[in-house]
């Protein structure tokens, strides 16, 4: 096991630097730093001076591979690459272009507020479009499997934005049940301003995930094991939530990985409109400000928990199926 | 180049060239016994009619609003106004497309500002003088009562009129971008499946590092380098997109190319580049046909959610991202100014729905075990 994850975290790391030099292309060639000053100093009525001065400021005067002034370790060192973009291998963000801001303390400050928003959503939204995608398998082929078919394409074709807006103005303007937006860490208050959000999160990833896992369930259903368990005589029931369940985990890890990805996406939106200062909002005020660091550093961090997922459900894979062995 | 792209005879030629590929493909398909067996098993469905029926008609009218023209302008005793020097006709500044054309009217009902559907007069109240010249506050009448389907909005413009502006955005983004990446993702998958090697590490190695970035990170990144814009989000959107394809085509050609008839053309000599295209491209294109149509409906939603973090399209081109984006300080108000923000979400919704149902139609009658999120 540990020499399978040495050797995986291995894998990985080519993986990032790629990454890493994507980025660093897209942000340091495709837009120069002088771009990149012009647009936070202000396009017009900024002089060259100006720009110099807020260029070596932030360090973004150095050439960007090879600085061939300085004498061998810091011909390398003291280059753009080395300086903003290795960096972010030891997760050192440095600091923000707009106003200075140290970007890991940000980050450091936001993270559980967004872990507490999209936390209760990620485990809800399992237990509920699991338990739902077998009780329609349960009824496969009949009224009900259809309508609740409709009903998930339905609701996989409204967009998001529809579910926080209307959602936000039914319980909370109309209704009152909840605060419109607004947030407090401390632990009872923190209930009273996530609940509405977690459940407008929940309500977006039903559709999709209910019609995705009851194809999983379908398919086991029409193996072999499962007709053995039938022919011995066990309930549908007992055969459905003992046996195909636990034959179905393996796909549903899958694709537990692959909504991560929509998780921020959605905790994107639901941050920004409820208020919740985690990474989503941090990342919409960046893209308001045009910070380049904090979107830099926040694609890279993004990869490092994309793959991290990635190894932790293989790592899971095994523990879900004993025939897989970590070689 | 820019200038050469923005021309509107160049963007009816590319019109043109992409509705020819469409109609090519579709012939295509349809001279095989079996793509006509599995539409004849797709087709046989009510619903996926009616899918395919409003699907068309949004294609239909995108794809009028695509083709632009300038009007030349006119002097007042209706002669055809020229530059005094080098005396060539003056065209219009502001293009306008067919669309345009057939709407007209609607275009041209403009108001002052809000009103509500079917309403008969103007939403917000303003002081209005009688014929004895006193003052009152209250509601004036509009233009043309009762006949902004859908009312209007801040400037006045009819919100069913923007909704139809809309669809091409919608459109380009959903399907035009898929036809961009498909030739690249067929190329690169079925090269790395069938050579293996080096070339399928080095394949594999960008498309993994490219999908490594969480889309919506990569698509904020690329955009807030290069700027709001439809051309750089059906870009970015095509390489989000390119990744997943290019990885299932390499997948299904390993397992392809151990087949047997693969096996018997290549120990018959056939040369490489006839049996990628000839025998392994053709039984992949039920895959490449499901996920362009199942990942339309992705692309559209998220222009919205783009359009309204201020990343996807730019101001000037009207999408449903960018109405639900206005419609956020018109919730503000009180009485609630929802028309605009529905109008974009049933026209969304209008799309979206039949693509989804489309698509899985297709899923079922071609591949029902491929997997698709």
């Amino acid at each position: 096991m540990f020499a399978y994850l040495t050797r995986r975290i291995a894998y990985a790391f080519p993986i990032l630097l790629g990454v890493n030099l994507l980025v660093f292309v897209l942000f340091f060639y495709v837009n120069t730093p002088k771009n990149m000053a012009e647009t936070i100093l202000g396009e017009k009525r900024v002089t060259q001076e100006q720009i110099d001065n807020w260029l070596r400021e932030h360090n973004y005067h150095l050439p960007r591979f090879v600085n061939l002034q300085e004498r061998f370790p810091s011909t390398f060192t003291q280059t753009i690459f080395w300086q903003k973009s290795m960096g972010l291998f030891a997760f050192r963000f440095g600091q923000s272009d707009v106003d200075n801001h140290d970007i890991s303390a940000e980050l450091r400050k936001r993270i559980p507020h967004s872990v507490a928003l999209a936390l209760p959503i990620f485990f809800a939204s399992l237990l509920i479009t699991i338990a739902a995608a077998m009780i329609v398998a349960f009824y496969r082929a009949t009224y009900i499997d259809y309508v609740a078919l409709v009903t998930c394409v339905l609701m996989m074709s409204i967009s998001l934005l529809f579910y926080i807006i209307g959602g936000q103005y039914l319980f909370a303007i109309h209704l009152r049940l909840a605060p419109v937006s607004g947030y407090d860490a401390q632990f009872p208050h923190l209930v009273k301003f996530l609940i509405l959000p977690v459940f407008i999160g929940l309500i977006g990833s039903i559709g999709g995930g209910v019609r995705y896992y009851r194809t999983i369930f379908l398919e086991e259903i029409n193996k072999d094991y499962v007709r053995t368990a039938r022919a011995k005589g066990l309930g549908e029931g007992t055969v459905l939530f003992k046996h195909a369940l636990r034959n179905a985990l393996l796909p549903i890890l899958t694709n537990v990985i692959v909504s991560i990805p929509f998780l921020i996406m959605g905790n994107l939106l639901l941050e920004n409109f409820f208020g919740i200062p985690g990474l989503g909002s941090y990342m919409i005020e960046a893209i308001g400000k045009q910070d380049f660091a904090v979107i830099r550093s926040m694609a890279f961090l993004g990869s490092v928990l994309y793959i991290g997922a990635l190894i932790i459900v293989e790592v899971s894979y095994s523990i879900a199926d004993p025939r897989i062995r970590l070689q | 180049m820019t200038n050469l792209l923005n021309n509107w005879y160049v963007k009816d030629a590319i019109v043109a060239v992409v509705v020819g590929i469409m109609v090519w493909i579709g012939l295509m398909l349809s001279r095989r016994e079996v793509w006509r067996s599995a539409m004849r098993q797709v087709f046989g469905r009510r619903i996926v009619r009616v899918s395919f029926a409003i699907l068309a008609l949004y294609t239909l009218i995108a794809v009028l609003d695509s083709v632009g023209y300038h009007q030349p302008l006119r002097n007042s005793d209706g002669s055809l106004r020229r530059h005094p020097e080098t005396n060539r006709v003056i065209f219009d500044s502001d293009g306008r497309s067919l669309l345009d054309l057939l709407l007209t009217p609607l275009r041209n009902m403009e108001e002052k500002t809000y009103s509500a559907p079917f309403s008969a007069t103007q939403f917000t109240k303003e002081t209005l003088y009688d014929d004895e010249g006193k003052t009152t506050r209250g509601q004036p009448p509009l233009k043309h009562p009762r006949r902004h389907v859908l009312g209007t909005d801040r400037v006045g413009n009819d919100v069913l009129y923007l909704s139809l502006k809309g669809i091409r955005t919608g459109m380009i983004i959903g399907g035009f971008t898929t036809l961009l990446v498909i030739p690249f993702a067929i190329l690169f998958g079925v090269t790395a499946g069938y050579f293996r090697g080096w070339i399928d590490d080095l394949i594999q190695y960008i498309y993994t590092v490219l999908s490594s970035i969480p889309s919506l990170l990569l698509i904020i990144s690329f955009m807030i380098v290069f700027g709001r814009g439809l051309p750089q989000l059906c870009i970015i959107m095509g390489i989000t997109s390119w990744t997943g394809l290019c990885r299932v085509l390499r997948g299904e050609t390993l397992k392809l190319r151990e087949l047997e008839y693969v096996q018997a053309a290549e120990a018959m000599g056939v040369r490489r580049a006839r049996i990628m295209f000839q025998h392994i491209v053709p039984n992949l294109m039920h895959i490449v046909l499901i996920t362009a149509v199942l990942s339309f409906s992705g692309r559209v939603l998220a222009e919205a959610v783009l359009s309204y973090i201020g990343i996807g399209v730019g101001a000037d081109t009207i999408s449903w991202g960018s109405m639900i984006n206005d419609a956020r300080q018109e919730l503000a108000r009180d009485p609630v100014i929802w028309w605009k923000l529905i109008a974009a979400l049933v026209f969304m919704v209008g799309l979206v729905l039949p693509a989804n149902l489309f698509g899985d139609a297709l899923r079922d009658a071609l591949d029902p075990r491929l997997r698709t999120e």
